[in-house]
């Protein structure tokens, strides 16, 4: 099974790309794959290249990679509690990669990991430094794991849909620190996520994934004002607007995500596809360019507008 | 004003009602595990929720929502306050009939990764509370099971499958499916949608829906995402610090909010247009989040309230009905009557 099947993108300094595709479709495997964590077996990572400023991380040796990971680039998973470690307090966690990473004393670390904490909105940071994962609420472990994830100035964050359980005055909170960070310290940021609200505020640039492909992929301002993929169209129409009435039905895609197993030939959307036509069926369309950097693909990418 | 199911008499049945619930973890310190106080996850709140409607609740992350969700149907025993289901005190029922009550009360989690058993196959997860009440045989479950699985936008051919094969947003939808299996009254659903593409959130919002339209299901509807919220609520509940800060229909609370929280939250809700994201002016709360172990003095909010005034961090404010339906907790929003 291909979770992610030949993708390519590139990320400039400082910039930040967001990636939005169905629950499924392949996005935390291609984070995942990025930073080299995918288990194998069953994982494998069949061909490509991930270069970092001119390097293929893909080819780098584990301890090269591991100190990648630990300071270059930063991982903030969707499931904080995968990455955070229920038998240590969550301070230990934080002070223990201050300490291998940046050269810092117990006291410093400390110091900084209150204000790592404090900073992501975490409520009497300096009593819950000695608290373990449990004691948090869901939202807490996430904001922890923010914290986790910022504290070495990374180049480049990958955040796996951090602020899914908060609320939207924290992720105003949240989005806005790392907007500062990304002015004060240049860090990238790959921001994936299911809200096309946030990377609305947030991004320069939108993939739109599905079935382990990019399908759309371009400026924020075309994908939102101009999408040519009739996914992207379906996801934005989808959205409850001001004027939704309750029990006033909202737009859905019809179907349901393809089995990756079983994936059908030709295009992987066109099962759930209103503009459907034969050729759908048997070829899969190449991501071609629609605009000034915007490129989708799809058969009939000219007859779709909003 | 307020669309919800009503019996005979014209006016709506209450179904669920709330009184002062408080909900007080202890918190123990040192070798002798000494109580040393308490996080008061919820602490007093009041409402009522009628029979067919949906109650939003928002808050943000920490504020008591999930605990309070969890107190309403007894996972936890509520540390003071009462609950009462269709008119009967949930606590002076007997083992029995609570076993009965826990079918017409279910709770969707918010938590996809932590409340399936990883060692049971999906049409096990799913058909278990079937099984457990004896509703059907193997093969009526099967299918009952499939049709679920459907119901909720997931290939049926998963049965076969394990909680590990599946992501995050497919394993939220397969408790939703396990949740709806007994045909419940009262569902809480806590953040159910939140793990969950927008193609698909549409969808489970209008089965959802079409379920309530159905089967006169009432909910109770826990998310942080107030545009969802406000679509699929009759009345919202803002909760802050473990109280209710604000209650009212939705039209009124997104037209006419009155505690400055809930002003802060609306501001806060991103658009899902880059245009409007960049021209928009948001009001950011600054300050340090209290923490429900030990709440300020006065009102919660008051430390990051930016309409503070002297008496908000020394008086902490009641819960009034400002205007007919319209609850506020708020020093400097007084009934309509009063100022007048
Ligand atoms: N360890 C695994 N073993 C087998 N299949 C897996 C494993 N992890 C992921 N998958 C499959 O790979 C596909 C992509 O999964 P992934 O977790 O990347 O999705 P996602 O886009 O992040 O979804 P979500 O929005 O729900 O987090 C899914 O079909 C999933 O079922
Ligand atoms: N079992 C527990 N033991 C101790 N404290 C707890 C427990 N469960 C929750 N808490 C605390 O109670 C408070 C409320 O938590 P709760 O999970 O109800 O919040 P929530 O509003 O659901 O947050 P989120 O949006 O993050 O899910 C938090 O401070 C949390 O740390
Ligand atoms: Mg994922
Ligand atoms: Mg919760």
């Amino acid at each position: 099974m291909h979770a992610v099947d030949s993708i390519s993108y590139t990320l400039d300094e400082g910039d930040t790309v967001g990636v939005v595709g169905e629950s499924g479709c392949g996005k935390s495997v291609h984070a995942l794959s990025i930073m080299r964590l995918i288990p194998t077996p069953p994982g494998k990572i069949d061909h490509g290249e991930v270069l970092f400023r001119g390097r293929n991380l893909l080819e780098l040796r584990e301890d090269d990679m591991r100190r990648v990971r630990g300071a270059e680039i930063a991982m903030i998973f969707q499931d904080p509690m995968t990455s955070l470690n229920p038998v240590r307090t969550v301070g230990f966690q934080i002070m223990e990669t201050l300490i291998l990473h940046q050269d810092m004393d117990k006291g410093q670390a400390r110091a900084r990991t209150e204000e790592l904490l404090t900073m992501v909105g975490i409520p009497g940071a300096r009593n819950c430094v000695d608290d373990y994962p449990h004691q948090f609420s869901g939202g807490m472990r996430q904001r922890a794991m923010i914290a986790m994830g910022l504290s070495c100035n990374p180049s480049i964050l990958i955040a796996d849909e951090p602020t899914t359980a908060l609320d939207v005055t924290i992720q105003a909170q949240i989005v806005e620190l790392v907007k500062q960070l990304q002015h004060k310290i240049g860090m990238a940021v790959i921001w994936i996520t299911h809200d096309l609200g946030i990377i609305a505020g947030l991004a320069q640039r939108v993939n739109v994934m599905y079935a382990g492909k990019i399908v759309e992929s371009g400026p924020v301002k075309s994908i939102y004002g101009d999408p040519h993929h009739p996914y992207t169209l379906g996801l934005l129409q989808s959205l409850p607007s001001h004027g939704t009435r309750k029990n006033e039905r909202l737009f859905s895609i019809a179907g349901e995500p393809p089995d990756l197993v079983d994936l059908p030939a030709g295009c992987a959307f066109a099962p759930r596809c209103r503009y459907v036509v034969p050729r759908c069926l048997k070829e899969v369309p190449p991501l071609e360019e629609v605009g000034y950097g915007h490129k989708a693909a799809c058969w009939e990418k000219a007859r779709i507008s909003r | 004003m307020i669309e919800v199911a009503t019996n005979d008499h014209n006016t709506p049945e209450v179904l669920l009602r709330v009184k002062n619930l408080k909900k007080y973890f202890p918190i123990h310190r040192g070798v002798f595990q000494r109580h040393v106080g308490d996080v008061k996850a919820v602490d007093g709140v009041s409402f009522d929720v009628y029979r067919g409607e949906t109650l939003g609740v928002v808050g943000e992350s920490g504020c008591g929502k999930t605990t309070m969700g969890r107190t309403i149907i007894r996972i936890y025993e509520p540390t003071e306050g009462q609950v009462y289901f269709d008119g009967t005190d949930i606590a002076t029922l007997k083992s029995r009939e609570m076993r009965e009550l826990r079918r017409s009360m279910q709770m969707i989690f918010q938590d996809p990764y932590a409340s399936l058993n990883p060692r049971m196959s999906v049409e096990r997860i799913v058909g278990e509370p079937l099984e457990v009440f004896h509703l059907a045989n193997k093969e009526e479950r099967k299918q009952r099971v499939a049709r679920l699985l459907e119901l909720v936008g997931l290939n049926p051919n998963f049965m076969t499958r394990y909680p590990h094969e599946f992501s995050g947003g497919q394993r939220q939808r397969i408790g939703l499916a396990r949740s709806l299996a007994l045909n419940p009254s009262l569902i809480v659903c806590d953040e159910p949608i939140s793990a969950l593409d927008v193609s698909i959130q549409a969808q489970v919002i209008n089965l959802l829906e079409d379920l309530q339209e159905q089967l006169g299901l009432t909910y109770i509807f826990i998310a942080h995402d107030l545009s969802m919220v406000r679509h699929i609520s009759n009345r919202v509940a803002v909760m802050y610090l473990g109280k209710i800060v604000e209650l009212t229909d939705q039209d009124t609370l997104y037209a006419n909010p009155l505690h400055p929280y809930t002003e802060a939250l609306l501001s806060a809700i991103p658009v899902p247009d880059p245009i409007v994201e960049e021209q928009r002016h948001r009001i950011l709360l600054e300050g340090d989040l209290p923490s429900p172990a030990n709440p300020p003095k006065g009102c919660n909010f008051s430390t990051r309230c930016p309409r503070k005034v002297d008496i908000c961090s020394e008086v902490e404010p009641e819960i009034v009905e400002v205007e007919p339906g319209h609850f506020c907790a708020c020093h400097l929003v007084q009934p309509a009557a009063a100022t007048s």
